[in-house]
């Protein structure tokens, strides 16, 4: 906006910068002509003074669950390659009327399913921080012999995307964490919002109860542009609530002695890494001496949370995986000798392992002999688990402050040893509660691990209240300066490097 | 019939007789039967595939019945977060529509205005003992 580069030139060096990071894996598509084609229309409407707002001429990336006009869509999947959506998911349309530029449809596992971005039909998405200078430091300090690959997951691609400095923004989703999740291993800002304030139409969906849209940025301020963006009721998803939007401005905050932070006992488990649990007492330390009230709070049934998605999320996607039949879109197997036939080949030719077993998963909990017992019961747990954060908040409380992860990014070859189920209900287990009662919460980055990777911490809200929750995420991120992301040994140009530094800290709010 | 024989041809195809051994060792409650299994995958229309596969529902399964310990007595089952709000509806008028040809444009198989279906009313064949890769 102040004229120091036009929206194409923008969009030229992000499109490259896709180019030079390849080996990150973080696109599946990346809409060139779309997004050159956007930018020469947001470049026209500068020049003549009439720019849509804050976003018109930002490069963003979408997730690739999102339903997008004319760009294929595929969701990691077999089953969807080659599908062409007609229409815009409700998110993706607003970007657009915005002006934002839609670069490119980013990496994730498999129908969003699993914590690692490590089970996609297209292969895995690999960390950017797993090449930065300050992890290589680190290993050349202690001597180790190579890079790993490290993974974030599920919506891996599109936090690669945006910690790479490929676009300002990308839209991710959450279910149980897939957005915070990345956001943590990536050293960005993960927000998801309350259940209710973004639409899902477009998303395909996972766990109708539980998907929300989430944002992925390099600092809270621009979650907040683009939360203002996307917030609101939409006639097309039913979910969305229609109480009027308030403008997502954040005001500054400088006093904090009013705040009441909670932090559930519950979440200190043992598999904890140390350094996390030293940063979150730290943080908490941090509150304490800027004068809040930091208080120990307890959530009784966290120990029930991941048992509890287990049994929702695989019974929900049981039921919404039934629609892919090859009929009316995606794969399509040969053989015609019946329906069930042609449905059941298709099936498994389109899905792979993880998604066959969460359906039979599924299938199994919601047979006649197993509801009660199963679906019932855990609809029971999950309605005692949200009553614990309501009881929580109206004890005082503003907002909880919990780790993300329990360690920082794994190596790929030791993710790999265990299987996603199982790797989703460790690593997931302080993100999917926050799913199961439809809250707010967001993952800031709070410091580099000892071997340079980032660690996040993440901060829960009281339901609809987004602003309150991103203003205290802000002030957090204030005290803690984060350090940017350095590529600069992978980058050819020199001249380029100086370019990159001035791109990461510029904010869309300039 | 040569319906089935075509599907069991299909189905031996893709090695699923080879993987599994008549020693069969999985662990677990044992409720996964090979009448369960089948029923399964009836319903989904999604096979298992593989012997690890059953291993890893058993698995699930016993993951699952951790949530016996909760104490649920009086709590009503919580289907939405939003449950305390009117689902509202639209209003039934035509605002969009008359997009056949684009949706068609998706599908392996159209005629006209239609999607192309193998016949229905065809259950999928059950299995035989022998293939099953179970024994109870």
């Amino acid at each position: 906006k102040q004229g120091q580069i036009t929206p194409t030139e923008l969009c030229r060096k992000c499109l490259s910068r896709i180019q030079r990071t390849k080996f990150l894996n973080a696109y599946i598509t990346v809409s060139e002509e779309v997004a050159l084609k956007q930018a020469e229309e947001s470049e026209k409407r500068y020049k003549n003074g009439r720019s849509l707002g804050d976003l018109d001429g930002i490069p963003v990336a979408v997730k690739d669950n999102f339903s997008t006009s004319g760009i294929e869509t595929t969701c990691a999947s077999n089953m969807l390659k080659g599908y062409i959506p007609p229409f815009n998911a409700t998110v993706v349309q607003k970007l657009l009327d915005q002006g934002a530029l839609l670069l490119g449809k980013t990496n994730l596992d498999e129908f969003a399913m699993g914590s690692g971005s490590t089970d996609g039909a297209f292969g895995p998405v690999k960390n950017p921080w797993s090449f930065s200078k300050q992890y290589r430091e680190q290993k050349r300090e202690q001597r180790r012999p190579k890079l790993h690959r490290e993974r974030e997951g599920s919506s891996g691609g599109s936090a690669a995307a945006v910690s790479a400095l490929t676009c300002f923004a990308a839209l991710g989703s959450d279910t149980g964490g897939s957005t915070r999740n990345p956001a943590a291993h990536c050293g960005l800002v993960g927000f998801k919002p309350s259940y209710g304030l973004v639409s899902r139409h477009g998303l395909i969906p996972l766990v109708n109860s539980m998907d929300v849209p989430g944002i992925l940025t390099r600092c809270v301020d621009d979650t907040a542009i683009v939360l203002g963006v996307l917030a609101g009721h939409d006639p097309k998803d039913s979910t969305t609530v229609q109480d009027p939007v308030k403008p997502f401005t954040l005001p500054s905050l400088t006093d904090v002695s009013k705040l009441c932070i909670g932090i559930p006992k519950e979440y200190l488990v043992p598999e904890l890494s140390s350094e996390i649990r030293s940063l979150w007492s730290k943080a908490a330390d941090l509150f304490e001496s800027a004068g809040a009230k930091v208080i120990e709070v307890s959530l009784p049934h966290t120990s029930y949370s991941i048992v509890c998605y287990h049994v929702l999320c695989t019974s929900e996607v049981a039921s919404n995986m039934a629609r892919f039949d090859g009929l009316e879109y995606g794969h399509r197997c040969d053989v015609s000798v019946s329906t069930e036939a042609m449905y059941a080949a298709t099936r498994r030719e389109g899905f792979n392992d993880v998604v066959r077993g969460r359906i039979l998963s599924g299938n199994f909990f919601l047979l006649k002999e197993n509801y009660e017992n199963y679906f019932i019961k855990a609809q029971k747990v999950r309605r005692l688990i949200a009553n614990d954060f309501v009881n929580v908040f109206n004890s005082g409380v503003d907002i909880l402050l919990t780790p993300t992860t329990l360690s920082e990014a794994v190596p790929f070859l030791e993710f790999i040893k265990e299987d996603n189920r199982t790797r989703s209900a460790q690593d997931d287990i302080f993100t999917q509660a926050v799913n199961m009662a439809g809250l707010p919460a967001v993952s800031v980055p709070a410091a580099l691990s000892a071997q340079g990777l980032p660690v996040g911490l993440q901060f829960i809200g009281r339901a609809f209240c987004d602003q309150k929750l991103l203003t205290v995420a802000r002030w957090f991120e204030q005290q803690v300066q984060f350090p940017v992301l350095q590529l600069q040994g992978l980058m050819d140009d020199c001249s380029s490097a100086f370019e990159n530094e001035k791109l990461a800290s510029v904010s869309l709010k300039q | 019939m040569a319906a089935r024989a075509v599907w069991l041809a299909f189905r031996g195809g893709l090695g699923r007789r080879q993987a599994f051994s008549t020693k069969a060792n999985v662990q677990g409650s044992g409720r996964i039967t090979v009448e369960v299994i089948e029923h399964l995958e009836r319903l989904a229309l999604v096979d298992f595939g593989s012997r690890e596969a059953v291993a890893r529902l058993e698995k699930a399964v016993a993951f699952a019945d951790r949530l016996r310990e909760v104490d649920t007595d009086g709590v009503e089952p919580m289907e939405s977060v939003l449950e305390d709000r009117c689902l509202y509806l639209r209003s039934d008028n035509v605002a969009e529509g008359n997009c056949a040809e684009e949706l068609l444009q998706n599908s392996h198989r159209v005629m006209e205005e239609y999607f192309v279906a193998p016949p229905g009313n065809i259950s999928l064949p059950k299995l035989d003992k022998q293939e099953s890769f179970l024994h109870s």
